[in-house]
């Protein structure tokens, strides 16, 4: 496949890797809740925190309460695992859940999660992207890191292990 | 009466932190290193809409404001701020009950609490999850 071809093909595997996002994301209350959104670019995932005062912890600061930094790590930590599925499913030809109609998969539960607090957060936009470091039959282990003006500058680090379900289950 | 004081201002404090309202969380008790919090159900904090159960994140944040909370009693402390905290999640919180965190200063030096912390959805015995963090100490210089 080439040319035209090869391009309509792209666009539709994008397509369909664009609505398994949004249902994946669209259906947890809590994403929305902290308004966290998620960027697409090819295969990789950026999770978006917008600033809302709702979310400072010390208004006397004012810093992104604790919570809500780790929150925003486990959100994209879960949808990372999830998008890792959805995303070999249609790489392995498969038209991708939410194209077929299918139900988005089931989301991994995390068993523990650790976050280290490097700086404050600020009160503005935040963004995150996860690692899978290992991804087994049943656990896998993800780390994910923070950052607000600088990729270099990390606010906060997490490592979780998470309990994966069964693709059918 | 000091410990009462200082009480009464950490929970005007935590009163006012605006994640902590927006989550409805209440201080229901504070002080000699402890503190108990609880949050209540909401259909707006769900992680898994295919069970109903809270998000962890949202326990995280109990934990950590709880965490913070029992910090903040000890004497000399202006204020604090969550070096690390790791939370074990033991099972799912039962869907519509309160959770309830219990965080204990079991070690504090001249910069650092270290904590641990509970949380419950009524049954005391069987614990949603258990958290250790460390916290920061920030004193008059």
């Amino acid at each position: 496949m080439s040319g035209p071809a090869a391009t309509a093909a792209a666009a539709a595997a994008g397509d369909g890797r664009d609505r398994a996002l949004a249902a994946l994301v669209g259906g947890v209350p809590f994403i929305a809740f902290l308004g966290i959104r998620f960027d697409r670019r090819g295969d990789e995932l950026t999770a978006l925190l917008p600033f809302a005062e709702r979310l400072i912890g010390n208004p006397s600061l004012p810093a992104l309460h604790g919570g809500v930094t780790a929150a925003f790590l486990e959100v994209t930590a879960i949808v990372e695992l999830a998008w890792a599925q959805i995303r070999d499913e249609i790489e392995a030809g498969g038209p991708g859940p939410a194209a077929a109609g299918g139900r988005p998969p089931r989301l991994s539960r995390t068993i523990d999660f650790t976050v280290d607090y490097l700086r404050p957060g600020l009160p503005r936009e935040a963004y995150a992207r996860a690692r899978v470091n290992r991804s087994g039959r049943r656990y896998a282990s993800v780390h994910v890191e923070a950052w607000q003006d600088s990729r270099a500058r990390l606010f906060a680090q997490a490592t979780g292990h998470f309990l994966v379900p069964a693709r059918d289950g | 009466m000091e410990e009462a004081g200082r009480a009464a201002a950490v929970g005007a404090f935590m009163d006012r932190l605006p994640y902590a309202r927006a989550l409805a969380m209440a201080v229901e008790a504070l002080g000699g290193g402890e503190a108990t919090i609880a949050m209540p159900w909401n259909a707006a904090l769900v992680g898994d809409p295919a069970t109903g159960v809270i998000h962890g994140g949202a326990v995280s944040a109990l934990m950590d404001t709880a965490g913070g909370a029992a910090a903040m009693t000890m004497p000399g402390t202006l204020g604090t701020a969550t070096l690390d905290l790791r939370i074990d999640y033991m099972r799912p919180a039962a869907p519509g009950a309160t959770i309830r965190a219990r965080a204990t200063c079991y070690h504090v030096t001249r910069h650092v609490a270290f904590v641990r912390a509970v949380a419950s959805d009524g049954d005391d015995a069987h614990p949603v999850a258990t958290a250790a963090g460390a916290f920061t100490i920030e004193r008059a210089p």
